[in-house]
């Protein structure tokens, strides 16, 4: 009970949330403008994500990937980097897991599954330790190169599934008999497109917690997250870690890809951009203030908007593009905290007087 | 002094930040032609109220007269024209710019279009001789001395017509001669009719120098009294609110074999530039070898070259007879030595880990901290528990980031730390710097106590009362270089600073 109280009486978690609210203030506001009403469009949204059990699986769904990138961006940052790139990683994450699932197709699906997943997280954290790896040895800075192998990611991807797995005549891969869907809920959620890569995103979350707070590594990689000079006076390896760090923010962007191609399409389409994961996945991380719990929260909330915003069209005629609205306020107002400790001190000075009193 | 109103009087100023009262109710008055210094702790609140004065912060209570009149300085363009100078401990200078063109910076003599450099030359030698400040107008700031950098910060001021002056430790960067050169030009300000305030906590500048001293301790006046009136322990009780000793207590030393030897270490930066020159000392177990120099001459290099975080191109560094150059700082560390960094921010604490977490920067790895890769957070706490208790390190927990402590609590936490790893050498760079009176007394047994035990320990500081009072024997570095060895009873401030400013080689005898 302590520990509650100690929990909700920091205002790290006040801010957010007071965060959150003035965002849909803003979006309503704007609405009133254009002559909409806030009312019937929020709630139109939310009857769209909680309205039918197929809406609620497939918001669950278009929440997944954006709970890996988040934790992948996350993670980064508590190690002192910006990884840009996680769209890049996505992309290669989805490639290995259909080379692996369509290239081993005759493998038994107990097998073939868990590769083709592994194969995704360790090829999204290589393509991510690249990028590690020339900020160690070379001093380039990871947003650069990041963003640079996220168009090398994006063509090499559209490379390999044109020349080596192509269905004929198509856009697209051929079908990959590995599945991570977990068709038994189809009835519970009429045939939604859920899959095992949400609880693979949760115990991503977890590990995220346990290996950063409680292990020797994760000791490191804070300590040089926050201060290099210091982790290497103390007999850290800084240049290891960047690489270590990257790689598993990497490994968490591959997850996403296997989560996609495995769990939601069972094919790799031809893109003709990149699909965005990455960037959502660093207003996710913003959102959930860089901790497991928060992005996990912060992923909900945001697969949640993305979604329901085609109910907001849908059933108030208000334009989805509306949302982005919302969503831009909230992480303006978190980033700019200043503002909500602003609109919050009223608030707190009136309890300090009661407190004097 | 005459009965005329006082240059600046500040009346029942307050400054509060969230938690704490910075300023509670500050009076203080500055006569014309007298150098009044301001004395505290750090974090006492002087910098705040010099920052007030200066137009940086606002008063929530009390107000500021000038010459009698009621005034309101919100920012420092307004504290500029209403005469009001600073000159700052870090300078504000552009490097590649000449003496001139830093000091019309902003406030230009225009001839058309043109700048006239000719004139503003003109005027800044005028302004140079008047005060006897022997600037070279053209020189660039980078070829000239700290000491003549703090010159042109003076100038700057005196230029845009400052009658009251506001010195913040300026004799922090100084040699002993600098120190003495700057001690003529303040008196020779005051005596052309300006008005100065220092802030310092250095209690001899102050006997020296000052007509009247203002104490501050937690944001409150203590006390002003005439210079004439006091001494130094008295000033230090009211600073500190206890009785401080200024003397070092210590027995003889009782030496021992040789610890830490360095044999003819050479080293160059990035640049290419030598910075440590064949530098060969020893330090043996059982006593503190003081190193004195002008900051800037290699003790920063010479440190990370012992501690692994620089490569030296040759030489050898060899502790208890083991050859450690070139090895990682966790093989050295490994070694039993330990290292109370210059820059406690940047090297000694990772400022938002925890006061626990801080604790165990080095040893975190080693059981009992680690344990098949987990951190066993219960031992790490209680560690942390124990030392603060044993340090004294004050802290409201050890959950707290260490980036809430005050200066001289990191600073204990991190000689806590260093002490605790039982080193056989223990190196000291500045360890005392920007610490109180009674921090900087606490550090200094430390290090006595370490040394009695029979360590080895290597003390980098560019105070001279430090090195003189501490240390067993002083080595002079001088431009990567050891130009002397004497021990501190045989020598005096004199001599430290002329072989510190490399005017006299291989110490003992002076007239070079």
């Amino acid at each position: 009970m302590h520990r509650l109280k100690k929990i909700f009486a920091t205002d790290s978690y006040i801010v957010p949330i007071v965060a959150i609210i003035m965002g849909f203030l803003v979006g309503a506001v704007v609405m009133l403008i254009g002559g909409y009403d806030p009312i019937a469009a929020y709630s139109a949204l939310f009857k769209r994500v909680f309205g039918s059990p197929y809406d609620f699986g497939e918001a669950v769904r278009e929440m997944t990937p954006l709970m890996f990138t988040g934790l992948a961006v996350a993670f980064a940052f508590r190690s002192g980097m910006f990884n840009i790139g996680a769209d890049g990683q996505v992309l290669i994450g989805m490639t290995a897991a259909s080379v692996v699932g369509i290239k081993l197709a005759g493998t038994p699906s107990f097998l073939l599954v868990p590769l083709a997943v592994i194969a995704a997280g360790l090829c999204g954290g290589i393509w991510a330790g690249i990028a590690g790896y020339l900020k160690a040895k070379r001093g380039i800075n990871e947003v650069i190169t990041t963003i640079m192998l996220n168009w090398i990611a994006l063509y090499l991807s559209n490379y390999i599934v044109k020349h080596f797995l192509l269905l004929k005549g198509q856009n697209r891969s051929v079908d990959n008999p590995a599945s991570l869907s977990m068709t038994f809920l189809n009835s519970l959620f009429d045939n939604a497109r859920v899959h095992w890569g949400t609880a693979l995103a949760l115990c991503a979350a977890l590990f995220f917690y346990v290996f950063l707070w409680k292990t020797k590594q994760g000791y490191e990689m804070r300590a040089v997250g926050l201060n290099p000079h210091a982790a290497e006076y103390a007999g850290m390896n800084v240049g290891r870690n960047v690489v270590k760090a990257m790689f598993i923010s990497g490994a968490f962007a591959g997850l996403a890809g296997a989560g996609e191609v495995l769990g939601v399409f069972h094919y790799q389409s031809i893109f003709a951009a990149s699909p965005g994961y990455g960037f959502d996945g660093i207003a996710v991380a913003l959102l959930g203030l860089t901790h497991p719990l928060g992005v996990i929260l912060a992923a909900i909330l945001y697969g949640m908007l993305t979604y329901g915003s085609a109910g907001m069209s849908f059933g108030a005629d208000v334009p989805p593009e509306l949302i982005r609205i919302v969503i831009g306020s909230i992480i303006f107002f978190i980033a700019a905290q200043g503002i909500v400790r602003w609109v919050l001190k009223p608030f707190y000075f009136k309890r300090k007087k009661e407190k004097v009193l | 002094m005459s009965a005329a109103a006082p240059v600046v009087e500040l009346k029942q100023i307050t400054k509060r930040f969230p938690g704490i009262v910075a300023n509670d109710a500050i009076s203080l008055t500055l006569e014309k032609g007298e150098i009044h210094a301001l004395l505290g702790e750090n974090g006492a609140g002087k910098s705040t109220l010099m920052n007030i004065v200066f137009g940086l912060y606002q008063p929530d209570e009390g107000s500021i007269e000038i010459d009698g009149k009621p005034v309101i300085i919100d920012n420092p363009n307004k504290a500029i024209e209403l005469g009001i100078g600073m000159v700052h401990q870090h300078f504000k200078l552009v490097d590649p710019f000449t003496v001139t063109e830093n000091i019309v910076l902003g406030m230009e003599p225009k001839k058309g279009l043109k700048i006239d450099y000719k004139s503003a030359a003109e005027q800044v030698r005028k302004l140079s001789e008047q005060y006897g400040l022997q600037v070279n107008p053209n020189a660039k700031i980078h070829d000239i001395s700290v000491g003549m950098q703090q010159r042109v910060e003076i100038m700057k001021t005196l230029y845009r017509g400052a009658d009251i002056l506001i010195f913040d430790e300026p004799t922090a960067v100084l040699t002993p001669q600098e120190i003495t050169e700057l001690m003529a030009i303040m008196k020779r300000l005051v005596a052309e009719g300006k008005s100065i305030i220092l802030i310092t906590h250095k209690l001899k500048e102050i006997m020296q120098i000052s007509d009247r001293v203002t104490i501050i301790r937690r944001g409150k006046v203590i006390d002003t009294v005439k210079t004439a009136n006091t001494n130094p322990n008295e000033l230090a009780e009211k600073m500190v609110g206890r009785d401080v000793t200024f003397k070092v207590d210590k027995r003889p030393a009782q030496v021992g074999t040789s610890v830490l030897k360095m044999t003819n270490v050479h080293s160059k930066n990035k640049d290419g530039v030598s910075v440590l020159n064949g530098l060969n000392f020893e330090v043996k177990a059982g006593e503190i070898l003081g190193i004195a120099g002008v900051d800037g001459n290699g003790q920063s290099e010479l440190i990370q070259a012992i501690t692994g975080l620089r490569k030296i191109d040759s030489g050898s560094i060899t502790v208890s007879g083991k050859e450690i150059a070139n090895l990682s700082p966790r093989k050295i560390s490994e070694m039993n030595v330990s290292h109370i960094p210059e820059d406690r921010h940047k090297h000694g604490l990772v400022l938002d880990f925890t006061v626990s977490e801080n604790m165990v920067l080095e040893t975190y790895y080693k059981s009992p901290y680690n344990q098949s890769g987990f951190l066993k957070q219960d031992v790490i706490d209680k560690h942390a528990e124990d030392l603060i208790k044993q340090f004294d390190v004050r802290t409201p927990s050890i959950e707290n980031k260490a980036r809430s402590l005050s200066g001289g609590n990191q600073q204990k936490a991190i000689i806590a730390r260093e002490i605790d790893k039982n080193p056989t050498l223990l190196i000291a760079a500045q360890p005392t710097r920007g610490l109180d009176v009674g921090a900087i007394e606490f550090v200094q047994k430390q290090l006595i106590a370490q040394r009695d035990q029979g360590k080895a320990v290597l003390l980098i500081s560019f105070e001279l009362d430090e090195i003189m009072n501490v240390s067993d024997r002083i080595a002079v570095i001088y431009e990567g270089q050891i130009v002397g060895e004497v021990f501190p009873q045989d020598t005096n401030d004199q001599e430290l600073g002329l072989m510190m400013a490399g005017s006299l080689k291989q110490g003992g005898k002076a007239g070079a």
